[in-house]
């Protein structure tokens, strides 16, 4: 069992059952908006991608590397900009806008 | 700055950024912080990237830089399509996240060959074959939903024993390799067996299942990408993708139990699915329809009306519509709200977003428990492109195929209308006795040009 193992399986079991109290919480109202942003938390591998891609090593690594880049960063801000734009849109009555 | 500066430097700023991410899901819980919730999202995001620039041992940039930018030109139009196209993009970025996370492990795994110990390959396999079959998946279930493939399910003989075997095959590999790691053909082999697996398990799933099937699939990649984070000893990605597995996972349960499907169904997908159309009601039955002009004068004179749209309201683009109708039955006093079904709209939670897009309240959309404790007070009840659950054979007739999913009791309210095409069977080929009561009146017509002309009625003929 390689070191770290252990301690990343807490880490693990302590964020699932942190993530299911947090998230059990969240209205059903914003369960669009809510896949739109822990899509965009989850793109958070961008760090692992950009690690991969730029230390040395085979150019095999570099362009997978790359790849994970782009469809990672891809999915951060594209999940971010429609979180934002999907929650600008929900508005209680009496507050008129344009 | 030396080396172990800079290491404390990284972790401390991801530990940072993991603090972020879950007040980020906190303050999502109602609408008022939510936007609040993204902005610090961000900045934790922002925090995590940074830093990882200053790693000492990063030597070549130019591709990662290409990379970035790639992934900024995909990613603002993906971020700026229609809500009726939200489904296809989340499941579009749901393939994006599996297909980074598999690259990595691909790449980790041709790094350290041949000095690699059958832990870190069983990991290794593991998360390859998770992440290849949530890609492929999720591509499928993006060109369903974007109607570039079939929306039916598509079905054949012996399909659980063709799909079991692929997966088995997929797993036999990561056995080969977890013995022996070097064995040449056998890690792409893997990759390109469980691909063909995520094709397999989606392939077959129907339109109405899809915000099931979104919502696993959601689970997956966040599994995928916590699995990366124990091959690379990351507790960012643990944690990141433990947050994403359990959302997915929880908003997988609510689909499910909304639609009454037993949990094993789900997580093998549209295995033994329930595809029985029910056999057509012989005998003539009585159907009373009414125009827009009878319709209007009905929902003019009553005190309260509650609205439940389904999928086929966003399919006819008549959502701004049935905003003008809230609008001009508001002003006249009527109490006007918006039943959501669970299961309403392509993906959880889609049909609020619809509905906030045509820029209705959201104080005005009420869940199903409190539509129906209303609906026997309520004088109207007004169904546009919903149609399955509100079929009150799914609380009377057990032989009917939906017998025990929830609905919305629209037969309760004093009068019952509907907007329909026709009386065709609906999207999982089930008839709905609702359409045959006294009280029912069916609507025939496109729900936008329906809605349309009662907003006319309404404002014409209402001496204003």
């Amino acid at each position: 069992m390689p070191e770290g193992f252990i301690s990343n399986l807490y880490v693990f079991v302590l964020a699932g059952f942190l993530g299911f109290e947090v998230i059990r919480r969240v209205s059903p109202l914003l369960h669009t908006p809510l896949m739109a942003l822990t899509n965009a938390l989850d793109a958070i591998v961008v760090v692992a991608a950009i690690i991969i891609a730029a230390r040395p090593g085979s150019e095999l690594s570099e362009i997978l590397g790359a790849i994970a880049v782009a469809a990672a960063f891809s999915n951060m801000v594209g999940g971010f900009l429609i979180t934002d734009r999907m929650l600008r849109m929900f508005k209680l009555s009496g507050r008129k806008k344009q | 700055m030396n080396q172990i500066t800079v290491q404390y430097l990284t972790d401390f700023s991801y530990i940072v950024a993991i603090a972020f991410f879950i007040l980020s899901l906190k303050w999502l819980s109602s609408p008022a912080t939510a936007r609040r919730g993204v902005l610090i999202g961000e900045i934790g995001a922002a925090i995590a990237v940074v830093t990882t620039f200053f790693n000492p041992e990063l030597v070549r940039f130019k591709w990662v830089l290409i990379a970035l930018l790639i992934g900024v030109i995909i990613g603002i139009p993906l971020g700026m399509v229609h809500m009726t196209a939200v489904p296809q993009r989340t499941a579009m970025s749901h393939a994006f996240g599996a297909l980074a996370a598999a690259m990595i492990g691909i790449s980790e795994y041709y790094m350290r060959i041949p000095h690699i110990t059958k832990f870190e390959m069983t990991e290794i396999s593991l998360e390859v074959i998770i992440g290849s079959l949530s890609f492929t998946g999720s591509l499928i279930a993006a060109g369903k939903l974007q109607e570039w493939l079939p929306q039916r399910p598509i079905v054949y003989k012996g399909q659980n024993i063709v799909s079991l075997s692929v997966l088995g095959a997929a797993v036999l590999s990561a056995l080969v390799l977890i013995f022996n790691p070097v064995a040449p053909l056998f890690f792409p082999a893997m990759v390109i067996i469980s691909l063909l697996f995520g094709v397999l398990l989606v392939t077959p799933i129907g339109g109405a299942d899809m915000p099931t099937v979104i919502a696993l699939l959601n689970s997956y990649v966040g599994l995928t990408a916590a699995l990366l984070g124990f091959v690379l000893n990351s507790k960012v990605l643990v944690v990141a993708g433990a947050l994403d597995g359990s959302s997915g996972f929880i908003l997988a349960v609510i689909m499910c139990k909304a639609m009454n499907r037993s949990f094993t169904n789900v997580m093998f997908g549209a295995f033994g699915q329930l595809q029985v159309s029910a056999a057509g009601a012989g005998e003539e039955r009585v159907v009373h329809s009414a125009t827009p002009e009878e319709a209007a004068a009905i929902l003019g004179a009553s005190n309260s009306v509650i609205v439940v749209p389904g999928y086929g309201m966003a399919v006819a683009q008549a959502q701004h519509k049935v905003r003008e109708l809230f609008d001009v039955l508001t002003k006249k006093g009527v109490e006007l709200r918006f039943a959501i079904h669970p299961v309403a709209g392509r993906m959880p939670g889609h049909m609020n977003v619809l509905l906030a897009e045509a820029d209705i309240p959201y104080d005005r959309l009420i869940d199903m428990e409190t539509a129906n404790s209303e609906m026997p007070q309520t004088d109207v009840a007004l169904i546009i492109g919903a149609n399955d659950v509100t079929n009150p054979a799914a609380k009377t007739d057990q032989g009917s195929p939906i017998y025990g999913m929830p609905i919305i009791e629209v037969d309760k309210a004093r009068t019952v209308m509907v907007i329909k095409r026709s009386l065709s069977p609906g999207f999982a080929g089930i008839d709905n006795p609702l359409y045959y009561m006294d009280k029912t009146l069916m609507l025939f017509g496109d729900a936008k040009a329906f809605v349309s002309n009662i907003v006319k009625e309404l404002t014409g003929g209402g001496g204003e």
